[in-house]
């Protein structure tokens, strides 16, 4: 019984998962009728063909495969964007004699503390009057700025030995090259540490995708799956068994992410010399 | 290959530490000077400074005929040997000690050409495509090396190269550096902390302490006439034994009447005598103590009192010694005076 806690912890996290796929097997009617049960219907091939290649609304074009690669757009998007910009601010702030440079950091940091919901408002007029409403600028660029990334990011460059600096100035590496030569090279686990983080924080974003999307072939997964449980069109019956196919897919990109950025992170914090 | 000239060189923080005070020397072309002093000494600074790597607070640096004080690092033709030997540990041997180069836009073929000789030179070639991370600290510091002798620098910077390494791997470590040193003819400049290094590699050693120098000299000079008492005891292990002593009519003496050497004028000096300007025997004028015996296989060390102040003397492994009373005697032409106040050699 050595495992019993672990046990239960697989089972509390694992039995909604299997539940949400238990339903996308069997037919609504029989979910809406019956509640969670233990039977394996037959239907998943068939929610799974709905999920990915149906459309749902008006236009239709908010299939599950439009949906996914917006989804990715703005994952991809949203991680490569905070790891680009984190590191060059974080560059600038611990390298570069600033004179403001401790100011701009608290600056920056104390940012962390202030949710999107606070200034969504502002940020989505502005969005809105630039014209990148139903855009992926608009749906990836207001949220690209990162006081998480550049804060992990400066804490990493302040752990450079500062020799390395001075041998790479004396080599005659200059800024930039000094930043590409060594300091990405070297920060390999801490941009694949930001990767799965990021990638999932924006694949996940909910909010800011719904108020600057309108248009259906912008939607993305998260947004979309929401769309369908309220769905009436055909059938007053919510299409469970489809919403939670899609649902299922959503969590796999995240999942597959992580498994394989993983390795890559426990190879890099395992290597010597670091 | 540089002539190397500090003149009035001065390092005030911005927080008005004066950690170098204005000093000047120069060195000559090819010359292997050590900086030597302890912690906080300035020695490290004023390597950095001739570097580029910290600004020049007052006076003037040349590197061969040419003023740099406001060149860049990269422009200052040097090569610098890290503590830590800064290797940038994402990159093969080959290149790290390629890097230098193909910053300097160097075509490949040259560089490949001029690091297969470098790596040849150290004894790398088979460790070329290892990573930093591979290597023991010997390899690690001869890649730092072969950093440094890739460029065929005017000038080579150390800055305590050898401390991250143990005893009998530093001890060959010292004998390759100053025979690749030898071999290419290069100016160097060697920060150390450690007088052993400092004696057995510079052709001229500068002591600092506090921001000043103490002195300039060859090995020699520096461990037989140390400008200061700080000098004499800074270098040489055991230190040069440092008494108090009197000068009356003409002569040292110690304890009151016992005469050790000549010497002119009169009052309260500082007697220095190297452990092994010392001889033991029964014929011999003045009493000692032997508190505790040293055997240090080669010879010993024989730690007393003399004259009620502490003292050391080196003798060699065929004189026996046991602890209690024996008798001394002095080589008076080995005798070091400095002035009881300032520690100033007379």
């Amino acid at each position: 019984m050595d495992h019993a806690v672990l046990i239960l912890g697989s089972l509390f996290l694992l039995v909604p998962l299997l539940m949400v796929l238990q339903t996308t097997t069997t037919p609504d009617l029989d979910t809406i009728k019956n509640g969670p049960q233990f039977v394996i219907g037959n239907r998943i091939d068939d929610n799974f063909m709905a999920a990915m290649f149906k459309a749902s609304g008006f236009s239709g074009e908010n299939t599950g495969m439009r949906m996914l690669m917006n989804s990715m757009i703005l994952g991809i998007g949203f991680a490569v964007g905070k790891i680009v910009i984190g590191m060059m601010a974080a560059y600038a702030l611990v390298y570069f004699r600033l004179r403001f440079a401790t100011f701009a950091f608290w600056l920056i940091f104390t940012t962390l503390l202030l949710p999107l919901e606070v200034r969504i408002l502002p940020s989505y007029e502005i969005a809105q009057k630039l014209g990148l409403l139903n855009t992926y600028t608009g749906l990836i660029v207001p949220l690209i700025a990162s006081a998480t990334a550049t804060f992990f990011f400066r804490q990493y460059f302040r752990s450079i030995p500062e020799e390395l600096v001075e041998a790479a100035r004396i080599d005659g590496a200059g800024p930039v090259r000094f930043f590409i030569d060594i300091l990405v090279p070297l920060s390999q686990t801490m941009i694949a540490a930001m990767f799965i983080i990021m990638f999932v924080y924006g694949w996940n974003q909910y909010l800011w995708p719904t108020m600057v999307t309108t248009d259906e072939d912008m939607y993305t997964l998260v947004r979309g799956i929401k769309q369908l449980t309220q769905d009436l069109e055909g059938t007053s019956i919510p299409q469970y068994g489809r919403a939670n196919m899609l649902a299922l897919i959503a969590i796999l990109p995240p999942v597959l992410i992580v498994i394989f950025f993983q390795s890559w992170f426990v190879k890099g914090l395992t290597e010597s010399d670091k | 290959m540089a002539q190397v000239t500090l003149n009035n060189i001065r390092k005030v923080y911005p927080n008005g530490n004066e950690a170098v005070e204005p000093l000047s020397f120069s060195i000559a072309d090819g010359e292997f000077v050590v900086l030597v002093g302890p912690s906080g000494c300035g020695k490290s600074t004023l390597l950095r400074m001739v570097a580029g790597l910290e600004d020049i607070s007052e006076g003037t640096l040349s590197i061969g005929d040419s003023n740099v004080n406001h060149v860049d690092p990269a422009e200052r033709d040097i090569a610098m040997v890290f503590q830590n030997y800064a290797l940038y540990p994402h990159m093969t041997v080959r290149k790290n000690i390629g890097y230098g180069l193909k910053n300097r836009k160097i075509p490949a073929a040259e560089i490949e050409k001029k690091v297969q000789e470098a790596a040849k030179m150290l004894n790398l070639t088979e460790y070329l495509e290892r990573k930093p991370s591979q290597l023991s600290g010997g390899q690690r510091q001869r890649v730092a090396m072969g950093r440094a002798v890739v460029r065929d620098p005017a000038l080579f910077l150390f800055d305590e190269p050898l401390s991250n390494l143990d005893a009998k791997l530093r001890h060959q470590m010292r004998i390759e550096i100053k025979a690749l040193q030898r071999r290419l003819g290069v100016t160097s400049i060697y920060v150390t902390h450690d007088q052993v290094e400092a004696m057995t590699m510079a052709d001229r050693i500068i002591v600092l302490n506090a921001g000043r120098i103490e002195q300039i000299g060859t090995p020699a000079e520096i461990y037989h006439r140390p400008a200061s008492t700080f000098v004499a005891s800074f270098m040489g292990a055991p230190p040069m034994n440092l008494i108090d002593a009197q000068v009356k009519d003409g002569r040292v003496v110690i304890d009151g009447d016992t005469p050790v050497a000549d010497a002119q004028g009169t009052g309260a000096v500082t007697m220095g005598i190297r452990p092994e300007d010392v001889e033991i025997g029964p014929t011999c004028d003045m009493p000692f103590t032997i508190d505790i015996v040293e055997e240090l296989g080669a010879h010993r060390l024989l730690h007393g009192k003399l004259a009620g102040q502490d003292f050391t003397i080196h003798i060699g492994k065929d004189v026996a010694a046991v602890a209690g009373p024996i008798r001394i005697s002095i080589n008076p032409d080995a005798v070091v005076l400095f002035d009881a106040e300032t520690g100033v050699a007379l």
